[in-house]
């Protein structure tokens, strides 16, 4: 029972533990420049790639919240979302780090680190907006409108306008894809599990975060049993 | 598109009838340019191509935001509610795009018309035509995107800061490639260089357009 239910979480750790063990220590191409930071590729990049995933997720769970207007999937998705930037943040990190390393600069000018900048900014947006309001219903409905806008508007931000210009990264203005000319059939076998395993931990993240929430509202209406008074202007 | 056509006639009466507003927001792009003017310290020619562009869209952006904020908090709730129950929420968020689309043209137009005068035009073969498209497409996508942002914005409590916190990471993109297109339209570029530009515009355009159209009825019911 418990093992048909989360399977997943096992999977999550063999993965993450094959994916540093094999990251650190396994054979990796030599390249000039990039030298022994290309086993960045194992974490920085699937960081990205959950993040979207994520924020995808958060995203689905706004118009479903939108459709059906049960509390539980406002909860959802803002949990996804928290995820997310915890994910970009680690991102920029990992990035800023290999980047001062192999371009001599933590925050070059390029056009990808600037539109992560302003996806976080959103993303930020989006959490000072659902403070400032007090009643749960209304702050669910507008914070789900606003997340559905923001990834909208963050998909090409992200994609379509730094392929536009040129960028230091690869598969960008005109640069090869990573895979073209430096990624061996062994780091890949390392890179596809990594973005498996990064998003099955995020997912078990959001899961215990929504559960201490779903919690945490019990507990409210245990201590308060009189319904609040919501304000119901407008 | 009757009812869209009354709901423009609308906005417009209102506006006029709230004349202090719309010339609260002339004034305010004129006091604003020639803030730049001065700041500047009057030495126009020293302003390169860069410059003289960054500046006259950061001028048009705060603009645009200070314009559309206004558009839902004009009526009271209660007038709001009304027309909710006459029109559908598409028809009112789509009259107020195109409403606030023309005005953000009004705006555009006398912004670059006072910047040229005081400012001048950097570089001789400056692609005029290109330019008043690149112009309209900014003011179809600013005023597609801040109107939605100006509905969340005003259901909140203290709507300035949020709209502003709101607004700019949404509109950035679409700043980037306004600026570029009209980078390439001032220094007279082959009008084939902006094509793609143009089109990742008309994209974005197109994707704040359908979303506001489809998420603004949700946006009212709360």
């Amino acid at each position: 029972m418990t093992m048909k239910k989360n399977w997943w979480k096992a999977l999550a750790v063999v993965i993450m533990t094959y994916v540093i063990w094999v990251g650190l220590v396994g054979t990796v191409p030599r390249q000039p420049i990039l030298n022994e930071s290309i086993r960045n590729v194992y974490f920085h990049v699937p960081l990205w790639f959950s993040m979207l995933i994520l924020m995808l997720t958060s995203m689905i769970y706004s118009i479903r919240y939108l459709r059906n207007g049960r509390l539980d999937d406002d909860h959802i998705s803002v949990e996804f979302a928290n995820t997310a930037i915890l994910y970009g943040i680690l991102g920029c990190a990992t990035g800023s780090l290999w980047a001062s390393i192999t371009w001599g600069d933590p925050w070059p000018n390029d056009p990808k680190l600037n539109s992560v900048a302003v996806g976080m900014l959103m993303y930020f947006a989006y959490l000072i907006l659902r403070n400032s309001f007090d009643d749960e219903l209304r702050r669910a409905r507008i914070s789900a409108i606003y997340n559905i806008f923001a990834f909208a508007v963050f998909v090409p931000l992200i994609f379509i306008l730094p392929r536009l210009t040129d960028s230091l990264h690869p598969g960008n203005g005109g640069n090869p894809a990573f895979g073209k000319y430096d990624m061996d059939n062994g780091m890949r076998m390392v890179l596809y599990p990594a973005v498996i395993g990064m998003t099955l931990l995020g997912v078990w993240m959001t899961q215990l975060r929504v559960r201490l929430r779903r919690l945490r509202d019990r507990l409210d209406n245990v201590n308060n049993p009189l319904p609040k008074a919501h304000s119901t202007a407008e | 598109m009757e009812q869209i056509r009354v709901l423009i006639g609308k906005e417009f009466r209102l506006e006029w009838r709230q004349r202090y507003a719309l010339n609260g927001m002339l004034l305010y792009i004129v006091s604003t340019v020639f803030v730049c003017f001065l700041s500047f310290s009057l030495r126009r020619n020293q302003l390169t191509p860069m410059v003289w562009n960054a500046l006259f869209w950061i001028i048009l952006l705060f603009t645009a935001i200070n314009a559309i904020a206004k558009s839902f908090v004009q009526e009271r709730s209660g007038r709001l509610l009304y027309y909710y129950t006459l029109i559908s929420p598409q028809k009112i968020i789509l009259s107020k795009i195109l409403y606030n689309t023309l005005l953000m043209l009004v705006l555009a137009s006398l912004g670059f018309g006072i910047y040229t005068l005081v400012m001048g035009v950097p570089g001789q073969e400056m692609d005029m035509p290109l330019f008043v498209v690149n112009l309209l497409l900014g003011a179809i996508g600013f005023a597609a995107s801040l109107t939605l942002v100006a509905g969340i914005a005003s259901k909140a409590e203290n709507s300035a800061t949020l709209m502003a916190v709101l607004s700019f990471p949404v509109v950035i993109p679409l700043l980037l490639m306004l600026i570029r297109v009209s980078k390439n339209a001032l220094d007279g570029l082959d009008r084939s260089v902006s094509l793609d530009e143009i089109g990742t515009l008309l994209a974005i355009d197109a994707i704040v357009l359908v979303l506001s159209i489809l998420l603004f009825p949700y946006l009212w019911r709360s």
